[in-house]
C-alpha cells in the first residue's frame, strides 16, 4: 500500500543540509495499522508527512498504491491527499465553524460532491463517531476526546483508503486516550482502512498496531510485529521505549533485586500459554521455591501476554530451567 | 443651549456629520476592497508561507512602509493631482476620499497580514492535507479563521479614518473637521470647536463599540 524505497529528506538550514530522515526503506501493508515510535526529533513527523507530501523527500520513491506519488503534479497531488486523511496532535479543526461544517470541509473542497451527499455523509460520520448531538457546536465547546473524534470524522469525510495519526493522542488524557485508539482500531477492522500512526507512547502501539518502526535519529532502528518488538526489543532505543511505558528502568531494576537470593529469570508468555499453570506446575515437580520480584499481565492488541520476573531457590534449579525452556515461554536468565 | 453655543449653526453641524460618514464609510470601503487583498498577498508571499517569494514581499512590503511613514498631512496635499484626476475635484467629501484611502489601504493591509499569521500553522496544513488549493485554503479556512482579527482591524482602521477624515479639513475636505477648522480655529469659535470634538469623540466610542461586539460575535473560542 505504502512503499518508502531509498526515500531520504534533509532540510536546508543555514546553507547546510541537515539530515532530517537518512535512506529509510519499509513497507506498509493494506489494511494494516503500522506505527512508528521516536522520540521528539528523531524524524517521525517528516516520516508521516513524506506520505502526503506535506513534506517532499529529497531523494528515493514513494509508492502509494503502486503509484509513485513524487512524480505527481498539483492535480495528481489533490486526488492523491483526498485518499489519505489525516488527524493531528493538536485537532487543528477550524475554530470557526460548526462541527457539521469541519466534518464537510474536505467533500467541499473536493468540489465533487452534491449538498445532499455531503449532509448524509457528515450525519453518517458524526454517528460514527458518536457525535451526533453535538453538530452544530463549535470546536470550543467540545472536550479533547471530541475534538479528536471531529478529526477522525473530517479525516473519513472522503472515504480515505489510508488514515494518517500525527500523535493523535498525546494531547489526550489516559482515558480518553483509550477510547480514542479503541475508535481507530474498529476503524481500521470496518473499514479495512490502512493507519499509519506516529507516537512517543509504547503504550499506543501496544493497544492498536500490528506492526512497528522503532526511529531513533532519522534511521529506522528496528522494525516488525509489535509482540515481537514489544517484548524483545533488541536496540537500546526500543528497550527504552519498553521499559518506560512500564514505568521500569532496566538498571535500577538490577539493582533492586541483587540483595534477593537464588537464581533470577524473566519469563515471557504470550498468547493462550499466558494462562497455562506453568509457574505452579515446575515449582511442584523440580522441588524449587519462588518469588515473583516483578511482573505484567496485559494484552497487545488484542493478543494476552504476561512477562514475570522470579527468583528461584532450592529444589532442582537446572531441571526448572529445562522445564521452562521446553515449555511455551520465552526464558532470559537475568542472574 | 442657544445661548452657550452662540456660533453654533446646528444645520451645518448636521450637515458636516452626514459628510463625516460619507467619508469615512466611502474610503473605508475602499480601503476594505484594496487592503484586503493585499494584505493576503503579504502574508502569502512571507516567509515560510504558502507562496513565499522574498523579493517580491521585501518590495511590496517597502511600498507599504514607504506609504505609512508619510505623514497624512503631506499626502494629503501631494494627492491632490491624482485627487482631481480620479474625481475631478480635490474639495468637498468627493476629494476627501482618494487621499483617505491612500492613506489607509496600507495600514489596513498590514492588520490583515498580522491577523493572517495569527492563524494557527496546523489549520493551513489540515487544509493542504485535504487536498485544497491555495485559494481554497485562503477563501475557506485561513480568512474565516482570521476574521475576528481582520474586524478588529476594521475598526481600527474606521477609527484612524475619521481622524484623518477630520485632518482633509486643512486642505478643504468638508466634514466635521472642515468645521472645526474654519470656524473652531480660524474663527475663534471655541463652541463650535467644542460641538465638533464631542461628535468626533461619540463617533469613535460607537465605531469601537460595534467592532469590540462583532469581534466577541465571530470569536466561536
Amino acid at each position: 500500500m505504502i512503499e518508502f524505497k531509498n526515500i531520504h529528506k534533509s532540510y536546508q538550514v543555514a546553507g547546510k543540509a541537515i539530515p532530517a530522515l537518512h535512506d529509510t526503506n519499509f513497507t506498509v501493508e493494506q489494511g494494516e495499522v503500522f506505527g512508528v515510535i521516536g522520540h521528539s526529533g528523531a524524524g517521525k513527523s517528516t516520516l508521516l508527512r513524506l506520505i502526503n507530501l506535506l513534506e517532499r523527500p529529497s531523494g528515493g520513491q514513494l509508492l502509494v498504491d503502486g503509484e509513485d506519488i513524487t512524480r505527481l503534479d498539483s492535480a495528481g497531488l489533490r486526488v492523491l491527499r483526498r485518499k489519505i486523511g489525516m488527524i493531528f496532535q493538536h485537532f487543528n479543526l477550524l475554530s470557526s465553524k460548526t462541527v457539521a461544517d469541519n466534518v464537510a470541509l474536505p467533500m467541499k473542497l473536493a468540489g465533487i460532491y452534491s449538498k445532499a451527499e455531503i449532509k448524509a455523509r457528515v450525519a453518517e460520520l458524526l454517528e460514527r463517531v458518536g457525535l451526533s448531538d453535538q453538530a452544530r457546536k463549535y470546536p470550543a465547546q467540545l472536550s479533547g476526546g471530541q475534538k479528536q473524534r471531529v478529526g477522525i470524522a473530517r479525516a473519513l469525510a472522503c472515504r480515505p483508503k489510508i488514515l494518517l495519526c500525527d500523535e493523535a493522542t498525546s494531547a489526550l488524557d489516559p482515558q480518553t486516550t483509550q477510547s480514542v485508539l479503541q475508535l481507530l482500531g474498529d476503524i481500521n477492522q470496518e473499514l479495512g482502512l490502512t493507519i499509519v500512526m506516529i507516537t512517543h507512547e509504547m503504550d499506543a502501539i501496544r493497544r492498536v498496531c500490528d506492526r512497528v518502526a522503532v526511529l531513533d535519529s532519522g534511521r529506522i532502528v528496528e522494525m516488525g510485529p509489535v509482540a515481537e518488538v514489544f517484548l524483545h526489543p533488541q536496540h537500546p532505543t526500543s528497550r527504552r521505549f519498553v521499559f518506560e511505558s512500564e514505568n521500569q528502568d532496566e538498571q535500577e531494576l538490577h539493582e533492586d533485586f541483587r540483595h534477593v537470593p537464588g537464581h533470577i529469570l524473566r519469563l515471557t508468555f504470550h498468547g493462550e500459554a499466558t494462562y497455562t499453570p506453568l509457574l505452579g506446575t515446575v515449582a511442584r515437580e523440580t522441588g524449587v521455591d519462588y518469588s515473583i520480584l516483578a511482573g505484567r499481565i496485559d494484552r497487545i492488541k488484542d493478543v494476552p501476554y504476561g512477562q514475570l520476573t522470579i527468583a528461584l531457590i532450592g529444589g532442582n534449579y537446572e531441571e526448572a530451567l529445562k522445564r521452562f525452556n521446553a515449555a511455551d515461554v520465552h526464558v532470559e536468565v537475568v542472574r | 443651549m442657544n445661548e452657550l453655543f452662540t456660533n453654533v449653526d446646528w444645520a451645518d453641524i448636521w450637515q458636516a456629520t452626514l459628510d463625516t460618514f460619507y467619508m469615512v464609510g466611502g474610503s473605508l470601503v475602499f480601503t476594505i476592497l484594496l487592503g484586503l487583498p493585499l494584505g493576503v498577498l503579504l502574508f502569502l508571499t512571507g516567509k515560510r508561507q504558502l507562496l513565499e517569494q522574498a523579493a517580491f514581499y521585501n518590495l511590496l512590503s517597502f511600498v507599504v512602509n514607504v506609504l505609512r511613514s508619510v505623514p497624512f498631512i503631506i499626502l494629503l496635499i501631494v494627492m491632490i493631482p491624482v485627487t482631481v484626476l480620479i474625481t475631478g475635484t480635490s474639495l468637498g467629501v468627493a476629494g476627501a476620499i482618494p487621499p483617505l484611502v491612500v492613506g489607509a489601504t496600507p495600514f489596513f493591509a498590514r492588520l490583515v497580514e498580522t491577523a493572517l499569521r495569527e492563524v494557527d500553522r496546523g489549520i493551513i496544513e489540515a487544509a493542504q492535507s485535504m487536498g485544497a488549493t491555495t485559494r481554497q485554503i485562503v477563501i475557506s479556512a485561513l480568512l474565516p479563521e482570521a476574521l475576528p482579527g481582520i474586524i478588529a482591524g476594521i475598526t481600527v482602521t474606521a477609527i484612524t479614518l475619521v481622524s484623518y477624515a477630520a485632518m482633509s479639513g486643512v486642505i478643504g475636505g468638508g466634514g466635521l473637521g472642515d468645521l472645526a477648522i474654519r470656524y473652531g480655529y480660524q474663527r475663534f469659535q471655541t463652541d463650535v470647536m467644542i460641538v465638533t470634538v464631542v461628535l468626533l469623540l461619540i463617533i469613535v466610542q460607537v465605531l469601537q463599540m460595534v467592532g469590540d461586539k462583532l469581534v466577541i460575535h465571530f470569536s466561536r473560542r
